[in-house]
């Protein structure tokens, strides 16, 4: 958005329209994030115990490993299941792209709880799509389908989609429709254009999409706690035990820090990888 | 992929037989025949929306027709995707792939043809060089201007030498200037590269500049197809002499035959044309008339007029002429004109043309 000057202060203005966004920033999140990352230093007292303890009891480094497992296991079935929608929003008729919009929005209909519990009495044992499967005959007996990793990524997979959907549909909104039929006329087959020309083109989508995914995965507890067994316990899960039923906020900051510390690296990483432009653009 | 299947040069490089693409209920491309000779340059000219774009697409294999036939060098390819037919195509917007150099662009249609490298790179540093760009292959498109996006556009429609190559108003975009320095490189490259193109525009300037033949398009259907100066000339219906160049539109009633002519009465004065129907007398026309074959007089015979405005246009004049009842016509005359330039407004003129020079349609 452009802001023309006011009151003569050229540039004052939109950076003085930032200050309430920054300010609810700072005290709802800084500051607790802050806070919480200092305990991990200085509760129940100062040093570094707590990062001991996380490094000589296996669980925590076990609770780790899996946590990022299970976020890079979730984030490519995302990807693929998110980006045909995403291309039918972006070069479908405008009919398409309003329907599709709504249905990935009606998700936010409702609560993330509500919708973890509906997906329990899907997918349990006896619940209604096993009793389908079994009964059009293309199971034998019912599927594990909860309290493990299927269960997870299920749940995860279906939470996070809207999320890789926008980021995806709005970078391929700027791919000029032309191009894939230019290639074609060129003599690539529909494969080899899409390899070419259009995958390339959508890589800022997928990176940006893959980054919220990934992210978000990392801090999840309602899904892998409802959804998931004892395997798929994540960090999220024991930063919550921590502070909820233990009270040792110092364990918590330090599980905290060092997840922060993960995804930072995990995200370097990345991007060192593909390309911090392919995202920046 | 290999070299263009050259058939026989002296029969046509694409026919169309017959082609129709309905979209809906509207019928987009209506029984649109022709015939593309070996190294012609040919024109679709026609308003917006008259199915010029969708016959370009449907000969790409872009679009499926409902019916017809497309044979392109001899062999029919009616089931063929565009991938697999030898064609190049350019496009209004470029359609340069942003995250390729110059070069990569170029030399795209070369490796998907699976070109040997080193062959690759000649053809490409050739045909850079052939659009005046032999110093900007390692430029992104962003960097290059639109008029430069566009001859590498050109370049990679033409460096694997296509059968035919298609463009489908690739100055559309451009401004004026440029557009007219465009034309005369691409007339200059259809003319060395010995290219067979079809082209489309709705500047019917351009193409009476650029093309060997013209297709008129209206409503889905080829109204007339012929060279620029049989267009012009020879207009085959109202249409066409509306829509190309300017012309005179003058209501009048057939009298009767005069040898090959039609006696045609016109304000009341009994004046003749030509005609391409066996019009009855008593039938009512309009006579379509170029403003330059207008022919005033002070006295004498033809259809009396007065002079109302004289614009001077420099290499000619403009004269608007109004008859007795009301209507306006518009003669252009070549400046040195002497028996003209005496006129002044007000004056009363005489109006006369040749019968070859005006022609009479229906209604
Ligand atoms: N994909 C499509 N779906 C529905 N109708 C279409 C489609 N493509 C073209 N049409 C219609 O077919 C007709 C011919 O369109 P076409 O694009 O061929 O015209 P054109 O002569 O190229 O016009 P312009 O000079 O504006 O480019 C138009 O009425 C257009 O609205
Ligand atoms: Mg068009």
């Amino acid at each position: 958005m452009e802001a023309g000057p006011v009151n003569g202060r050229r540039g004052a203005g939109p950076w003085l329209l930032l200050l309430p966004a920054a300010l609810v920033m700072l005290i709802a999140f800084a500051l607790p994030v802050g806070m919480l990352l200092a305990r991990a230093f200085t509760h129940p007292e100062p040093g570094l115990q707590n990062f001991i303890l996380l490094w000589e009891r296996p669980v925590y480094l076990h609770v780790l490993v899996n946590t990022v497992m299970i976020a890079a296991a979730a984030t490519p079935v995302t990807l693929i299941l998110a980006y045909p929608v995403a291309h039918a929003m972006a070069h479908g008729s405008p009919r398409t792209r309003r329907l599709l919009t709504f249905l990935v929005l009606i998700p936010f209909w409702t609560s993330l709880l509500v919708r973890s519990f509906a997906t329990v009495i899907l997918l349990q044992r006896r619940g209604p799509l096993n009793t389908l499967l079994v009964n059009i005959g293309v199971i034998d007996a019912p599927l594990p389908l909860i309290y493990n990793l299927t269960g997870v990524l299920l749940g995860a997979v279906q939470t996070l989609l809207p999320f890789v959907i926008f980021p995806l549909y709005s970078s391929m909104r700027r791919i000029d429709p032309t191009l894939m039929p230019a290639a074609l006329t060129m003599g690539a087959s529909p494969v080899r254009a899409f390899l070419r020309v259009y995958l390339p083109l959508s890589l800022p989508g997928l990176m940006t999409g893959a980054t919220l995914v990934f992210i978000s995965m990392l801090g999840y507890f309602v899904i892998p706690a409802l959804l998931g067994g004892p395997r798929q316990t994540m960090v999220g899960q024991l930063i919550q035990d921590q502070v909820g039923q233990l009270g040792s906020w110092g364990v918590a900051g330090a599980l905290s820090f060092v997840l922060l510390a993960v995804t930072a690296g995990l995200l370097g990483l990345l991007h060192r990888l593909v390309g911090l432009k392919a995202v920046a653009r | 992929m290999t070299l263009p299947a050259m058939g026989d040069p002296a029969g046509p490089i694409l026919e169309l037989r017959g082609i129709r693409k309905q979209y809906g209920r509207l019928a987009a491309v209506d029984d649109v025949s022709l015939e593309l000779r070996h190294g012609e340059f040919l024109t679709f000219l026609g308003p917006s929306g008259s199915g010029k774009t969708t016959t370009l697409m449907l000969v790409a294999g872009l679009q499926q027709p409902d019916s017809g036939r497309i044979i392109l060098a001899g062999k029919p390819v009616d089931r063929l995707p565009p991938y697999k037919r030898d064609i190049g195509m350019v496009f209004q917007h470029y359609a340069l792939f942003p995250h390729m150099t110059v070069r990569r662009n170029v030399a795209f249609p070369l490796e998907m043809r699976g070109t040997p490298r080193a062959e690759a790179e000649r053809l490409v540093s050739a045909a850079l060089a052939m659009v005046g760009l032999p110093d900007h292959g390692d430029r992104l498109p962003r960097q290059l201007s639109g008029g430069q996006q566009q001859r590498v556009a050109l370049a990679r429609a033409m460096v694997y030498r296509p059968a035919l190559l298609l463009m489908d108003e690739p100055l559309g975009a451009l401004d004026k200037a440029l557009r007219e320095g465009l034309q005369l490189e691409i007339k200059r490259l259809h003319r060395e590269q010995r290219m067979s193109v079809l082209y489309v525009t709705h500047d019917q300037a351009e193409a009476l500049t650029m093309s060997d033949r013209i297709a008129v398009f209206d409503e889905g259907r080829i109204q007339q197809i012929g060279t620029p100066s049989e267009l012009y000339e020879r207009p085959a219906t109202r249409f066409v002499a509306s829509f190309v160049g300017e012309t005179n539109f003058i209501p009048g009633t057939v009298l009767g035959r005069d040898g090959d002519a039609c006696r045609i009465a016109v304000a009341g004065v009994p004046m003749l044309a030509s005609d391409r129907f066996s019009a009855q007398p008593g039938t009512r026309v309009t006579l379509a008339i170029r403003p330059e074959r207008l022919r005033l007089s002070a006295a004498g015979e033809g259809v009396p007029a007065e002079l109302v405005d004289l614009i001077y246009l420099g290499n000619a004049r403009r004269y608007v002429l109004r008859l007795p009842d009301g209507t306006e016509w518009s003669a252009l005359l070549q400046a040195g004109m002497a028996d003209a330039a005496t006129l002044r407004h007000g004056d009363a003129v005489r109006l006369t043309w040749e019968a070859a020079h005006a022609t009479a349609f229906p209604g």
